[in-house]
């Protein structure tokens, strides 16, 4: 019994914390954010060279081999960060070559996805909330009648323009390859509240693709292992707003006082805590269970997702408040973690989706 | 990462198992046939083999076993699943024995330690007063030390078993001048004494679960005094290096959701079970998230205590948060059992009214053992370092 982080994985992310500070702390993710497009291809590159584009990728491929709770450690970094990096795509992405590519397949893309030269997304969610397989409507037709490739729309998709390769959800629950440079893909970039993360609309019209397994489920998995990491990020965002209120709390003045004495807002810090600091140990739980394939993996997934991200909404706007009428103001950065909070909240289903997922699964 | 036990803890689970099935239910005995007596011989049993107050002294009644969370949490397992009689549980055991040993005089501990953990004598709390709550250190009830003999005169309140109990352990004004904390001492009483009056307090649920203590020239010697004059409110204080349960919150948490979830596919809502509807299925899932978060949050911290590292704050929450919890499960139990809230619950018993019962002992466990705004204070002071209330006299 030791449910706890190993000493590899506490330096993991130390290691990580440590880069974000260097490479793109607050002041530079706001410049980014303040862009037409928050990716930034000079970040990423150094995510590479610090290995996270290989983190999952296996051993014999080039990579870390890895598992999720390792990757979600540093997503929970990342979020703790507010940092725009296409780490949660691209690693969703090996993980679905992983699951479900061939050897193949895998030789192709693997080695290039752990080296850099390859960005991989994942695009699943379809209008009108599509998140799963089941209401997936994008077609692959394997050539017959001359409408060969895929065709359909994806929306939204996040950190998708400019990648290398993109894996697309198809109708009945499949998965499909398809090469970011397809004249068939066009990206159209959507507005999105959460500045810190590109997103797009994908219209497919006939991309060649190469199909992924589609045994047991492959993309049920890969969606499992999303909704791990986008809990992940969500509990290092409400961390980072804890941490942001509880320290104006002791610097901020009122009535000649830190204004953190105050019994009031003491309890409302402490409300949060309680809300935030427990919840780490369920996307640890979660990503165990997914990397052991244990037999509630999935149900844990949604669990922390919709617990996690449920949580982040709350303490986001609580951290508003305690910071007063600065926290309102666009130049105050619990703004951005408040969006990312409502991206987290609702990309891959809000959190009754998630709550009618456990509900069946428990068979109540 | 591992949740489990591996082999040598695995090993030993076998040891506890094999205890269980000789001597639990005992040879030959079953249902009513298990009498107190059964029970005690089973008892000694257990500690005779390592498994019950393993941290106490042998000397003492114990198993004087090396702490060892993993394995005091196989036991649990292994003994819960068998259905067997565990430790006396109360403040008998969890808050004076642990005291005493900690800081008790030599005669004191073979006095009174052996006879409490066998159920021999049972103790009250003597710390709460009218006029001191949350704010404990304030304690008036005095005690003068008069011809060998403490003289104690005041009021104690909210104390559990107090008409039951042989003894009692209470924190007493002894040193009036000095300051709050360093004035009081750490004494023990006997109850059955004319100075001492116990009066029953009728809780919000009709039952009398607690009292009013009076002690009026009530007399102890003045060597039942357990730590120096004016140290009792340290000696009150004490943890000792025990095997504290570190996931008895989630164990309670999950009995409860397991008990809630019975009522909802017993009870019609609407137009079906309740469980089928889906207002009730979503509070259900909110709450399964609270239950697996006290559990992942409960394994983490007996993880971290077994290696003899500290799980930060969230220690500083178990109360709060399973109190919270309790709370959330019976406002989802009343929209479920709706009229029959209208009902007794002590009348007719088995109906679904008894939810009503828990769903008011829930605000009792936002209040004793320190209410949860003072568990608040605790977690934004000690936890989060936020500066201490600049009001009052601490």
């Amino acid at each position: 019994m030791d449910f706890d982080l190993s000493n590899e994985q506490e330096i993991l992310q130390e290691t990580v914390d440590k880069f974000i500070g260097n490479v793109c702390p607050i002041t530079r993710v706001r410049e980014l954010s303040e862009r037409d497009d928050p990716y930034d291809e000079e970040l990423w590159d150094r995510c590479v060279d610090l290995g996270l584009g290989g983190l999952l990728v296996p051993e014999e491929y080039g990579g870390a081999g890895l598992g999720l709770l390792d990757a979600a450690l540093v997503v929970e970094s990342l979020g703790r960060g507010a940092v725009p990096s296409p780490f949660i795509e691209h690693t969703v992405a090996v993980l679905a070559l992983r699951l479900g590519g061939s050897r193949e397949q895998k030789r192709k893309w693997l080695p290039g996805m752990a080296q850099g030269d390859v960005r991989g997304c994942v695009a699943l969610g379809e209008q009108e909330n599509a998140w799963f397989g089941d209401r997936w409507t994008t077609r692959f037709d394997s050539g017959a009648g001359g409408r060969e490739g895929v065709r359909g729309t994806k929306a939204p998709v996040s950190f998708g323009a400019g990648s290398d390769l993109v894996v697309v959800g198809t109708a009945g629950g499949g998965l499909v390859l398809v090469e970011g440079a397809d004249p068939g893909l066009r990206f159209e970039r959507i507005d999105g509240i959460d500045r810190t993360r590109r997103l797009d609309r994908l219209e497919i019209e006939g991309a060649s693709g190469s199909v992924l397994s589609a045994r047991d489920g492959i993309a049920s998995r890969v969606v499992d292992a999303w909704l791990v990491l986008l809990a992940a990020d969500a509990f290092g965002g409400a961390v980072a707003c804890l941490a942001r209120s509880v320290a104006y709390a002791k610097e901020r003045e009122q009535f000649g006082v830190k204004i953190g004495s105050f019994q009031a807002l003491k309890h409302q810090l402490a409300n949060m805590a309680l809300e935030v600091e427990p919840a780490r140990t369920l996307y640890w739980y979660a990503a165990h269970a997914f990397d052991r394939e244990l037999a509630d993996a999935s149900c844990a997934a949604a669990a922390a997702k919709s617990a996690i991200c449920d949580r982040y909404l709350r303490i986001a706007r609580s951290a508003v408040e305690v910071h007063g009428g600065i926290g309102y103001t666009w130049e105050c950065d619990i703004q951005l973690f408040l969006k990312r909070a409502l991206f987290d909240g609702l990309y891959l289903g809000d959190s009754r989706v998630h709550y009618r997922r456990i509900a069946e699964s428990s068979g109540w | 990462m591992e949740l489990g036990y591996g082999e040598e803890f695995e090993l030993y689970r076998e040891g506890v198992r094999e205890f269980l099935s000789k001597n639990w239910p005992p040879p030959g005995k079953s249902g009513e046939g298990i009498d107190d007596q059964a029970i005690r011989a089973f008892r000694r049993n257990a500690v005779e083999a390592g498994y019950l107050y393993r941290a106490i002294p042998r000397r003492y009644g114990g198993a004087g076993r090396e702490p060892d969370l993993l394995e005091a949490q196989i036991i649990r397992e292994e003994f819960r699943r068998a259905r067997a009689p565990m430790e006396i549980g109360g403040i008998s055991t969890q808050m004076l024995v642990p005291t005493l040993l900690e800081c008790g005089e030599e005669w004191q501990k073979e006095r009174f330690v052996r006879r409490t953990i066998e159920g021999e004598i049972i103790w009250c709390q003597g710390y709460s007063e009218p006029g001191s709550g949350s704010d404990l250190a304030s304690v008036r009830t005095r005690g003068e030390l008069v011809d060998g003999e403490w003289i104690v005169n005041g009021q104690k309140i909210w104390t559990t078993q107090a008409a039951e109990a042989d003894y009692m352990f209470a924190l007493v004004r002894t040193e009036p001048d000095a300051p709050k904390r360093e004035g009081i001492s750490y004494l023990l009483l006997d109850m059955k004494q004319p100075g001492i009056e116990v009066r029953p307090l009728r809780q919000i649920t009709g039952g009398t679960e607690f009292n009013e203590v009076f002690l009026d020239d009530a007399r102890t010697p003045a060597d039942w005094i357990v730590g120096q004059r004016g140290q009792g409110w340290q000696v009150s204080r004490t943890t000792l290096k025990h095997e504290r349960n570190m996931v008895g919150n989630a164990e309670s948490a999950e009995k409860l959701f397991r008990q809630l979830v019975r009522l909802a596919r017993s009870v019609d809502l609407e137009e079906g079970p309740a469980i089928d509807h889906p207002e009730i299925r979503v509070e259900l899932a909110r709450l399964w998230n609270e239950v697996l978060i006290q559990r992942c949050s409960g394994y983490y911290q007996l993880s971290r205590s077994a290696k003899g590292k500290s799980a930060g704050n969230l220690t500083l929450m178990n109360k709060l948060a399973f109190s919270d919890f309790a709370q959330r499960v019976s406002d989802v139990a009343l929209r479920i059992i709706r009229g029959d809230g209208l009902l007794e619950p002590g009348r007719r018993r088995g109906g679904n009214e008894k939810w009503l019962n828990q769903w008011m002992g829930s605000l009792g466990l936002s209040i004793a053992g320190g209410t949860s705004n003072i568990q608040r204070n605790i977690i934004a002071e000690r936890g989060l370092g936020l500066p201490r209330d600049v009001v009052g006299d601490r």
